[in-house]
C-alpha cells in the first residue's frame, strides 16, 4: 500500500478521462454542424483546417476573447454561479460510467514500488464503481435544473426567467418517466452499480428484454437534455434563447459545453443500460463503447435535423399522460414476465 | 474523518441559520439546498449511501426545485430591511419560547446516554439492505406512507381543479 502513488494513479486516470470527455464535447459540436449540413444539403464548417477539423479550436478562441458582459441589474454572484453548476453537473456523471473492462494489470511497479491496483478498482475502466451508481447519476442530473433556474432568475430578464420556468417544469415532468423507465433494467440485473449492469448483459443486451423501456428512456433523455423535439426552453421564435439570453463569452461557452456534455452523457448512459456497454466481439472494449456512444450521438443529431418542435401543452401532455403510464406498464409487464418465466 | 465531519456539520449549521435570517426568499431557498448537500455528505460519512442519494434526489432535486419555481412564479418582492413592525408582547413571548426550547435541548443533550457501539454488517447502508428492511420488518409503515402520499396527491389535484372551475 502506497497511498500517495495510488492517489497519483487515480488523478492521472481521472485527468485522462476528463480530457477525452472535453475533446469529445468539442468535436460533437463540430459533428453536429457537419451532420446538420449534410442533412440540409450544405457543407457545414470546412474552412479551418482540413475538412474544418480545427473549427472547435477556433470557436473556443473566439469565445474566450469575446467581451464578457454582465447585464446591469443582474445578481452578480448567482449570474456567475449558474454556468458553473451547468458545467459541473454535466461532467460529474462521468465518474460512474464504465467505459472498459480492465485497462491496467492488477499490479504495476512505479519507481521500484509495487502497487496493488485492485484498490478502489483502479485497474478497471471506470473511475468509481459505487453501489448506488445509477442513483448517483440521477441525483447529479437533477441538480442540472439549478444552473438554468438560477441563471434565468439572476439575469433579470423576462425571456431568461420564462425559459428557466419552462425548463424546470419540463425537467421535473420528464425526470419521473426517466427514473421509472430504467426500473425494468434494475429488476433484471438486480443491481444499481453500472459495472454490474454491464456485466449482466454479457449474453444478451437489455434492449432485447426491455424494448419499451429503451424507447421510453431515450425519449425522456431527449427531454432532459432539452434536445430538439423538446427544446422549448430556448425556442428562439418565442424566448430569444431561453435562460441563456444574457450570457456571453466563455460563460455562454460553459452553458453550451454543459448542453453537449448532457448529450454525450445521455448517449453513454443509454449504451451502458441497454446496449451492453463496452461488451462486444473482436474490437477492444473502449472502442466498442466509443463506437456505440457515437452512434447514439449521431441519432441525437439526426433527430434534431428532421423533427419539428412540440408545443408546450403537447410536451406536458406527452410527459404526464403518455410516457409516465407507459413506464408504469413497463414495470408491471417486466414483473409479470419475471414471475412466470 | 473527524475534520470532514466537523466541516460538514459547520456548513449545515451555518447554511441552516442563513435560511432563517436571509430576507431574499430565493437566497434563502438556495441556502437550504446547500444545507441538504451537507446533510447528504454526512450520511455518506456514516456509510449510508442510499439515503444520501435519496436525500439529494428527493429534497434537493425535486422539492427545492418546486420551491424555487413557486418563488419565481409569485415573484415575491424583496421586503424592506427589518420587516414588519413587531408587537412588544410578541417579542417577549418569542424570546421566552426560544429560551425554553434551547434549555430543553441542552438538558436532553447532557442527560443523553449513548448506547455502546455495535460493529456494522458489511452491507450496511447499501440499497439491498434498505430494501430488505423496508419490505420485511417495516412493511406496514412503508405501505401506510404510500397510501398517505396517494391521499395527499389526490387532495392536491382536487384543490388545483376547484380553483380553475
Amino acid at each position: 500500500m502506497n497511498l500517495p502513488l495510488l492517489i497519483g494513479v487515480m488523478v492521472v486516470k481521472i485527468l485522462v478521462v476528463f480530457v477525452v470527455f472535453l475533446t469529445t464535447i468539442a468535436y460533437v459540436v463540430l459533428m453536429e454542424r457537419k451532420v446538420l449540413g449534410f442533412i440540409q444539403f450544405r457543407y457545414g464548417p470546412n474552412r479551418v483546417g482540413p475538412w474544418g477539423l480545427l473549427q472547435p479550436l477556433a470557436d473556443a478562441l473566439k469565445l474566450i476573447f469575446k467581451e464578457d458582459f454582465t447585464p446591469p441589474g443582474a445578481n452578480r454572484f448567482l449570474f456567475v454561479l449558474a454556468p458553473m453548476i451547468v458545467g459541473l453537473t454535466a461532467f460529474l456523471p462521468l465518474a460512474v460510467i464504465p467505459f472498459a473492462d480492465k485497462i491496467l494489470p492488477d499490479t504495476i511497479t512505479i519507481y521500484g514500488q509495487k502497487l496493488d491496483l485492485t484498490v478502489a478498482s483502479l485497474n478497471r475502466g471506470v473511475i468509481a464503481d459505487v453501489n448506488i451508481g445509477l442513483l448517483y447519476i440521477f441525483a447529479v442530473a437533477s441538480m442540472a435544473v439549478y444552473g438554468a433556474v438560477i441563471g434565468g432568475w439572476a439575469s433579470n430578464n423576462k425571456y431568461s426567467l420564462l425559459g428557466a420556468l419552462r425548463l424546470s417544469a419540463q425537467m421535473i415532468s420528464y425526470e419521473l418517466a426517466l427514473g421509472l423507465s430504467v426500473i425494468g433494467v434494475l429488476m433484471i440485473s438486480g443491481t444499481l452499480s453500472l459495472v454490474g449492469i454491464v456485466e449482466a448483459q454479457k449474453n444478451m443486451w437489455f434492449i432485447v428484454y426491455q424494448p419499451l423501456g429503451f424507447v421510453l428512456f431515450l425519449t425522456a433523455a431527449f427531454a432532459e437534455c432539452a434536445r430538439t423535439p423538446f427544446d422549448l426552453i430556448e425556442c428562439e421564435n418565442e424566448l430569444v434563447a431561453g435562460y441563456q439570453t444574457e450570457y456571453s463569452s466563455m460563460k455562454w461557452g460553459l452553458l453550451m459545453m454543459g448542453e453537449y456534455g448532457h448529450v454525450v452523457i445521455a448517449s453513454a448512459l443509454t449504451v451502458t443500460l441497454f446496449l451492453g456497454g463496452w461488451q462486444g466481439p473482436f474490437l477492444p472494449p473502449v472502442v466498442w463503447f466509443l463506437l456505440k456512444t457515437f452512434i447514439l450521438i449521431f441519432f441525437f443529431i439526426w433527430v434534431r435535423g428532421t423533427f419539428p418542435r412540440f408545443r408546450f401543452d403537447q410536451l406536458m401532455y406527452f410527459g404526464w399522460k403518455v410516457l409516465l403510464p407507459l413506464s408504469l406498464v413497463n414495470i408491471l409487464l417486466t414483473g409479470i414476465i419475471m414471475l412466470y418465466i | 474523518m473527524q475534520i470532514i465531519f466537523f466541516l460538514l456539520a459547520a456548513t449545515a449549521l451555518i447554511s441552516g441559520i442563513m435560511v432563517v435570517i436571509q430576507v431574499n426568499p430565493v437566497r434563502s431557498a438556495l441556502f437550504l439546498v446547500l444545507n441538504f448537500f451537507a446533510l447528504a455528505a454526512i450520511y455518506l460519512l456514516a456509510n449510508a449511501q442510499f439515503i444520501a442519494a435519496i436525500q439529494i434526489i428527493v429534497y434537493a432535486g425535486a422539492i427545492m426545485v418546486l420551491f424555487l419555481f413557486v418563488i419565481m412564479l409569485l415573484n415575491l418582492r424583496q421586503p424592506e430591511e427589518g420587516g414588519a413592525h413587531r408587537h412588544l408582547g410578541q417579542k417577549i413571548f418569542g424570546s421566552f419560547l426560544a429560551t425554553a426550547v434551547i434549555a430543553l435541548v441542552i438538558y436532553k443533550v447532557f442527560r443523553m446516554v449513548v448506547p455502546p457501539a455495535k460493529p456494522l454488517t458489511p452491507d450496511f447502508g447499501s440499497t439491498e439492505m434498505v430494501a430488505k428492511s423496508l419490505f420485511t420488518d417495516y412493511l406496514l409503515p412503508f405501505e401506510m406512507t404510500s397510501i398517505l402520499l396517494l391521499v395527499a396527491v389526490v387532495g392536491a389535484v382536487i384543490l388545483a381543479r376547484s380553483k380553475v372551475e
